[in-house]
């Protein structure tokens, strides 16, 4: 092994998701932490499996809607009260229910474009190349027909050849490591 | 799975089709959605309706061209007729456009799975009748080039828009739906980009789409945010497209016009919004199965509930028509039902009477499930309820606005060729935008047919 020093982890590919779940388990039930899994699809469990937290993109939707919301009444409220007051037959300036519809189109607006570019900020999107993409299996199958599990090299208790074993054992139809550049 | 669904095989619904053909891999599914795109060679009928549909859109070039050049004189609008085709085709794509949302959005938070293989061409045909519905409304401001009036921006003038005004809540309302629209398409599409990176066989492929794909690699975190922010989606669009045609609806209601001025109006045009966008989804999704061979994928339950759905919503705007017509007895007010009379009785009648026809009576076939599964019966019907539900916006349009309350207010309206030649064009606009997109993207969500293999397969376990 020349690249020894510039090893990112081994990937193991699995046939169906059930071997891969399993897999998830009995890794982390071995000790390993640093460790991803890659799908065609969102799996049913998979997520228990890897003990994920809760993710933050409801919170930041949640900021996003009501920023959208606050801004755009209070916008319209300015807009209208403030700056460009129209006195027509004396009805109230801030006529705060034809302020609705826009205040509810802002606040939808809001949250749909924190979602998504929440969703991809902490996703670390877009990200053009990863090591992952070293591996050609996982470039042929890992977004079609194949899951996939990585051990990755920062893990504590990384071992190439140890780790490479352990998967083995798991049922993997393939091993690779994969190389950082 | 939710629970007390029964499995897709069981014998409560074994009557039924499944949605999804039998024997199906991940490698299948992927094979057979991505091939479309990738390596299957341009078919002669796909040149064929591209150019036919690409010359309508020469065609539009040609009338806004000349609308630009001589002003909004050369439609048929006057006054009092204001409105005219402008608003009328404005109201028919809109409406069209609420179909996608509803099965993307509300048909995935009730979990129906039949929505899966339909949901991202019907994602696409909102956002193209989004399109062709904003040219409308900006050419019928008769001064295109001054549009972003409506914007609030601090302009030299001091001036700002009017936020009671339906007009700047239309603004606000389309523009929304179009960005949530485009957003909610775009972040479905994301993992079948990455699949289109993967397997493309030439450099340029791989590299346009490596960079739509953002770098997806279908990690676990990766696809835990992303659920999350698809649902999140899904149930913002939801409202949303509720929100939208009420708005619409609006800038009729708030009017004071006989035949406008109703509280009936935002229900009743959700109802057709979305009765005229089921009717574009099997136009559209009935050739497209055809032609690239996706009766496996777009099975006859699809077409069957979209019939189901299409007839219960034609029920609600029957409903809506029968209410109108009593409100305007029961009201007692003599515009009201002078509007009413002309609508059965005035020079606008026949158009009231196909109205009926199309809307009403035509879809009643569709309680018969040898109609809803007779395909060439079901595209017809399709066609007819676009018809349809074309007329009714006519029919609000014009005929209010041909029986106002002063006699001599009264006029009469009718389209010029520039008219018929802009709608026709937004027509050919759609239908080109449509033939492109199967060319370049999946038309079915590959990742979520590959979860729909999984969930099956389990059922049969």
């Amino acid at each position: 092994m020349e690249h020894r020093s510039h090893i990112y982890g081994v990937v193991a590919e699995f046939k169906t998701e059930r071997e891969l779940v399993h897999a998830v388990e009995k890794t982390r039930e071995a000790g390993y932490r640093r460790i991803e899994a890659y799908t065609p699809f969102p799996v049913e469990g998979l997520s228990e499996a890897l003990a994920l937290k809760r993710n933050n993109v409801p919170l930041i939707t949640l900021i996003g809607g009501l920023t959208g919301g606050l801004g755009g009444f209070f916008f319209q409220y300015w807009v209208s009260v403030i700056a460009y007051p129209l006195n027509i037959g004396g009805r109230p300036l801030n006529s705060w229910p034809a302020f609705i519809p826009v205040t509810f189109e802002l606040t939808v607006l809001g949250a749909a474009l924190s979602a998504v570019f929440g969703m991809l900020a902490l996703n670390g999107l877009p990200r053009p190349h990863h090591p992952l993409f070293n591996v050609h299996r996982f470039v042929k199958h890992a977004t079609s027909d194949r899951f996939f599990l990585c051990i990755e090299a920062r893990d504590s208790k990384f071992h190439l050849k140890d780790s490479a074993r352990f998967l083995q054992g798991l049922n993997a139809s393939h091993i690779n490591e994969v190389e950082d550049d | 799975m939710s629970a007390g669904q029964p499995p897709i095989d069981s014998p409560q619904i074994r009557r039924l089709s499944p949605v999804l053909g039998p024997g199906h891999t991940f490698t299948s599914v992927t094979d057979k959605i991505s091939s479309i795109v990738l390596t299957r060679p341009t078919s002669l009928g796909w040149v064929a309706g591209f150019a036919i549909s690409f010359s309508l859109v020469m065609m539009l070039t040609v009338a806004l061209a000349w609308l630009i050049i001589k002003g909004v004189g050369i439609w048929g609008i006057n006054i009092p007729v204001g409105w005219g085709f402008a608003i009328v085709n404005f109201v028919w794509w809109i409406g069209i456009g609420h179909a996608g949302t509803l099965i993307s959005a509300i048909l995935f938070l009730l979990n129906q799975k039949w929505r899966t293989s339909i949901n991202r061409f019907a994602e696409a045909m909102t956002l193209f009748a989004v399109a062709c519905a904003g040219i409308f409304p900006l050419l019928h401001t008769g001064r295109p080039w001054m549009s972003y009036y409506m914007f609030p921006y601090p302009s030299t003038m001091g001036l700002w828009p009017q936020f009671r005004s339906p007009l700047i809540w239309d603004v606000f309302a389309v523009s929304t739906y179009g960005t949530v629209s485009l957003l909610f398409w775009f972040v479905g599409l994301i993992p079948d980009l990455a699949t289109l990176r993967d397997r493309a066989l030439t450099k340029p492929k791989q590299i346009i789409y490596g960079m739509l794909a953002m770098g997806w690699r279908g990690s676990a975190r990766h696809w835990h945010r992303y659920q999350s922010a698809y649902l999140l989606l899904a149930g913002l669009a939801t409202p949303l497209v509720l929100s939208v045609h009420t708005v619409v609806s609006f800038d009729f209601a708030t009017a004071i016009v006989p035949g406008w001025h109703t509280t009936i109006f935002p229900p009743y045009f959700v109802a057709g919004a979305i009765y005229s966008g089921f009717a574009m989804v099997l136009t559209i999704a009935i050739p497209l199965r055809k032609a690239y061979g996706l009766e496996d994928f777009i099975t006859m339950r699809h077409l069957e509930n979209m019939a189901m759905v299409m007839l219960a919503t034609g029920l609600i705007v029957a409903y809506g028509y029968f209410f109108e017509y009593f409100m305007s007895i029961y009201s007692g007010n003599k515009f009201d039902l002078y509007l009413t009379q002309m609508r059965f009785h005035g020079p606008y009648s026949h158009f009231y009477y196909a109205l009926i026809l199309c809307n009403i009576l035509t879809p009643q076939l569709l309680w018969f499930h040898k109609a809803r599964t007779n395909i060439p019966l079901l595209f017809v019907m399709s066609l007819v309820v676009n018809l349809g539900m074309w007329l009714e916006r006519f029919v609000i349009v014009v005929i209010s606005l041909t029986r106002d309350f002063m006699p001599s207010a009264w006029g009469r309206y009718s389209a010029t060729v520039w008219d018929y030649a802009t709608f026709a064009g937004t027509i050919g606009l759609f239908v080109m935008l449509l033939f492109l997109f199967v060319r370049v993207m999946p038309a079915i969500s590959i990742a979520e047919m590959r979860e729909l293999v999984a969930e099956t397969s389990e059922d049969h376990e």
